[in-house]
């Protein structure tokens, strides 16, 4: 049986991390354990004392974590979507090698976000794993935490790794951080429900695949409504991952196919 | 007569309005070495990655195994060896795993790329570095190993662009002697380069390239007959003291004069080299050299082939 050409690149960028994993393992392991301890248990304290914590019904530390899970997948999702993209097309030019053999444009781009998922899946055990270990989920619960953040990461891989496909130099890439992840970070729901946003801002946050994220990780650690119906929650993530791969495929052929 | 690898009719390459690949035919047979030669620029490269089937035609016809690179490309490039312009190889890789991983685009089992990389190692006359780093490797060692990840899948023809640009001599000829074993074997070979004692040394068969058009086609031995004459004389002149072209005539067949030097193209260098003596010019060095397919290039374009 012929492995799928998709396949045999996911097993190229697999290989790939298996030597370059090193680099990445802090921002794993050790960026969720940092930020549930400064911001879940130091600012927690002053929120929980301050009267968040009946405001919220729950404490700050139990509020945060899935908000942060699902924030930690759209960082996987952006660096990932964009560094390996610039190295294919440019830097080292791993692209243009594959397609001297018998793969094709359509399998690196369906390999592409099939590595990126596995990469985003990964964020999320560890980011659930480490979540279980502070007491803000119970183990049988925390499975059910991997769907909605994986998908919140990929509905940000599609539009990322179409924008990054298109770029003709890096500067472009900061400019995303900067931006745009740095801004949903802050402003989508993850520290504070975004009722507490003036109203203006509040359309924008629903315009964001992370509140979306946000809202569905959320309500499935708490065990609390979503704030719509989770099958638009659903939808918009899933909308974002296709609309996004689907451009991102036009440009890869674009740029790829001269 | 065997069916040819090759077959271009008409192939025409544009990008816009620019035209890298002008209407042109060849082909090329099963166990040749084929060159294209000609100046960067010339439309070599295009033309190759239209033969390799990562470019698509604009116009013409083209087949490749007799298969179409548009509809067949991965049934094409599963027997192809590509060895690109610039090596192209992960650098964050190990020698081993670039080739381990090249193996695995065309789906071969690990256990026969295991067995081939041992293979491709020593003809790389690479086991040293197997597990060392790509980077910090020479440029000869890159290019080496290109050519053998290019081998990985043992195809039927591969493609060489420049596969010796930016090589030293020592370099460029260790790489020859990889590319005649390869020929000995019977591989089919593709070569584009601007050298033209490259050309001469590998190839059977080229054709010359120039603006996007071929403009002659041969064996290098039948190029030079028809081109070139059999002896060149090379002349440099004191600064300021390049004589008159009254001064020369009758000298050779042919007078070619370029800036830094004057060419006379002659059957009998001996003959000419005691014409010479017999006017007085202001010669500072005289070299007596066979034609080679610079020669010929010069005489087909009015250039010379290395700016």
């Amino acid at each position: 049986m012929a492995v799928p050409g998709s396949l045999l690149f996911v097993e190229r960028n697999a290989r790939v991390y298996r030597r370059t994993w090193r680099g990445s393992v802090i921002s794993t392991f050790l960026n969720p354990i940092l930020y549930l301890l400064a911001m879940g248990l130091g600012l927690g304290t002053l929120v929980d004392d301050g009267g968040g914590a009946t405001q919220l019904d729950v404490d700050y530390l139990t509020y945060l974590a899935p908000g942060l899970l699902a924030a930690a997948t759209m960082m996987t999702a952006a660096g990932e979507s964009m560094y390996p993209v610039m190295a294919g097309m440019k830097w080292n030019k791993y692209y243009h090698d594959a397609l001297a053999t018998p793969l094709s444009i359509r399998d690196l781009v369906v390999g592409h976000f099939g590595w990126l998922a596995a990469r985003i899946l990964f964020t999320a055990v560890v980011f659930t794993g480490v979540m279980a270990s502070f007491g803000t989920i119970s183990l049988v619960k925390a499975p059910l935490l991997i769907i909605p953040s994986v998908l919140g990461g990929l509905a940000f891989a599609g539009p990322i790794t179409a924008y990054a496909a298109q770029l003709k130099n890096e500067s472009g890439l900061a400019a995303v951080f900067r931006f745009v992840i740095t801004p949903l970070f802050l402003f989508s729901g993850t520290f504070f429900p975004i009722e507490e946003l003036p109203d203006w801002m509040e359309p924008f946050a629903y315009a964001t695949p992370l509140w979306h994220a946000v809202d569905l990780t959320r309500s499935v650690a708490l065990g609390i409504p979503t704030t719509l119906d989770p099958v638009i929650h659903y939808a918009v993530l899933v909308g974002f991952l296709i609309a996004g791969g689907f451009v991102a495929d036009r440009y890869f052929h674009k740029r790829l196919r001269v | 007569m065997t069916e040819p690898l090759v077959r271009a009719s008409g192939l025409t390459k544009r990008f816009g309005d620019f035209t890298a690949v002008d209407d042109v035919d060849f082909v090329v047979n099963p166990g040749e070495v084929f060159g294209f030669l000609g100046p960067n620029g010339a439309g070599k490269s295009s033309t190759m990655k239209m033969i390799g089937a990562v470019s698509p035609v604009t116009a013409g016809n083209l087949t490749v195994f007799g298969l179409d690179p548009e509809a067949d490309g991965a049934r094409i490039r599963a027997r192809l060896g590509s060895v690109p312009q610039d090596n192209l190889l992960d650098t964050e890789l190990t020698v081993f795993e670039n080739l381990f991983i090249y193996g695995r685009y065309f789906d071969l089992p690990k256990a026969v790329i295991r067995e081939r990389i041992d293979e491709l190692l020593a003809f790389a006359h690479l086991e040293e570095r197997r597990d060392d780093l790509v980077d910090p490797l020479s440029g000869g060692m890159k290019r080496r190993l290109t050519i053998a990840r290019a081998l990985i899948n043992q195809p039927d023809l591969i493609l060489l662009d420049e596969p010796t640009t930016g090589l030293d001599p020592q370099a460029r000829h260790a790489l020859w002697d990889r590319l005649y074993r390869l020929k000995r074997q019977g591989v089919t070979l593709i070569i584009t380069t601007h050298y033209m004692d490259e050309a001469e040394q590998l190839c059977d068969r080229l054709v010359v390239m120039d603006n996007g058009k071929i403009v002659a086609e041969g064996s290098p031995r039948s190029l030079i007959g028809r081109f070139a004459t059999r002896d060149v004389v090379e002349l440099r002149f004191s600064l300021d003291m390049q004589p008159a072209e009254s001064e020369l005539e009758g000298l050779a067949k042919r007078i070619e004069s370029l800036p830094d030097r004057t060419l006379l193209y002659t059957d009998n260098a001996d003959a000419t080299l005691v014409d010479l003596t017999e006017r007085s010019l202001a010669i500072e060095s005289t070299i007596v050299r066979r034609s080679t397919l610079e020669d010929v290039f010069l005489r087909l374009t009015g250039r010379s082939l290395i700016d």
